[in-house]
């Protein structure tokens, strides 16, 4: 299995930076042109959080495999101020800057498994993984 | 990376590129609004059929561009954009609502030209 794809996400140009390389990665593991926007769109979304909220963070890709199936894990992590509701900011509509919200529930649409860990003051790990089918 | 901007008789063409970064969207609000007033544009087409994103951050400046320039009495298109990416917009939950679209360039003027009639 191929290394780990990282990248620090420090400002706005990193997000585009987030998505081509997911884009490409998707393409290597195999996925389709539509698949692999809703990776891409997934991703930039995840990166826009990174900066918007936390200031830095990274998004690490991954090919996973779960025999016999492959797919495309997208890690978001930072170090920021953490989600206060979890369960808030993954319905539809919500938001805590008064623009569109995290976008959570759109990121969750887009993949097959989503999972995420928040701890105020600590940070959120965003886990989002498409299979290939 | 710049929008182009394209002056087409009473209308702007801006072709936006694949990596578009949110600065550049940002540029790309500011100069658009900017050449309607000094050309005095009754129509703007944002063709975004290189554009293989379109997340939160896009479809709300394209929305805002849409409205800012319909403030000025001139209209937008957005056009080209790809199956893939509507699909995407979709799932994510973003619309365009009361923004106009086209299938590309030839349809966003005859939509154009259409508005023109209807409004003179």
């Amino acid at each position: 299995m191929p290394d780990d794809i990282r990248v620090l996400i420090r400002s706005n140009p990193d997000i585009v930076t987030a998505r081509q390389e997911g884009r490409a990665l998707a393409a290597l593991t195999g996925f389709g042109a539509t698949d692999a926007t809703l990776i891409a769109t997934a991703i930039s979304e995840l990166a826009r959080n990174i900066v918007s909220y936390a200031g830095q963070g990274e998004i690490i890709l991954r090919i996973v495999e779960n025999n016999p199936a492959k797919g495309l894990m997208i890690i978001s992590r930072d170090a920021g101020p953490g989600i206060r509701s979890v369960d808030d900011a993954m319905r539809d509509g919500y938001s805590t800057s008064g623009g569109l919200g995290l976008g959570l529930p759109g990121v969750r649409r887009l993949v097959d498994e989503f999972t995420i860990e928040s701890v105020l003051g600590r940070g959120t790990v965003v886990r989002a993984t498409k299979w290939l089918r | 990376m710049e929008v182009p901007i394209l002056k087409q008789g009473r209308y702007l063409i801006a072709t936006i590129q694949a990596a578009l970064s949110d600065e550049d969207l940002q540029q790309l609000r500011r100069t658009l609004l900017e050449r309607v007033i000094q050309f005095r544009s009754r129509g703007v087409i944002v063709d975004v059929t290189s554009l293989d994103v379109m997340d939160s951050f896009a479809t709300r400046t394209l929305r805002d561009i849409t409205y800012m320039i319909r403030l000025r009495g001139a209209d937008t298109v957005i056009v080209g954009i790809q199956p893939e990416v509507a699909f995407a917009m979709v799932q994510l939950g973003l619309t365009l609502e009361g923004v106009a679209t086209a299938l590309d360039l030839e349809e966003g003027l005859a939509h154009l030209e259409q508005r023109a009639r209807n409004s003179s």
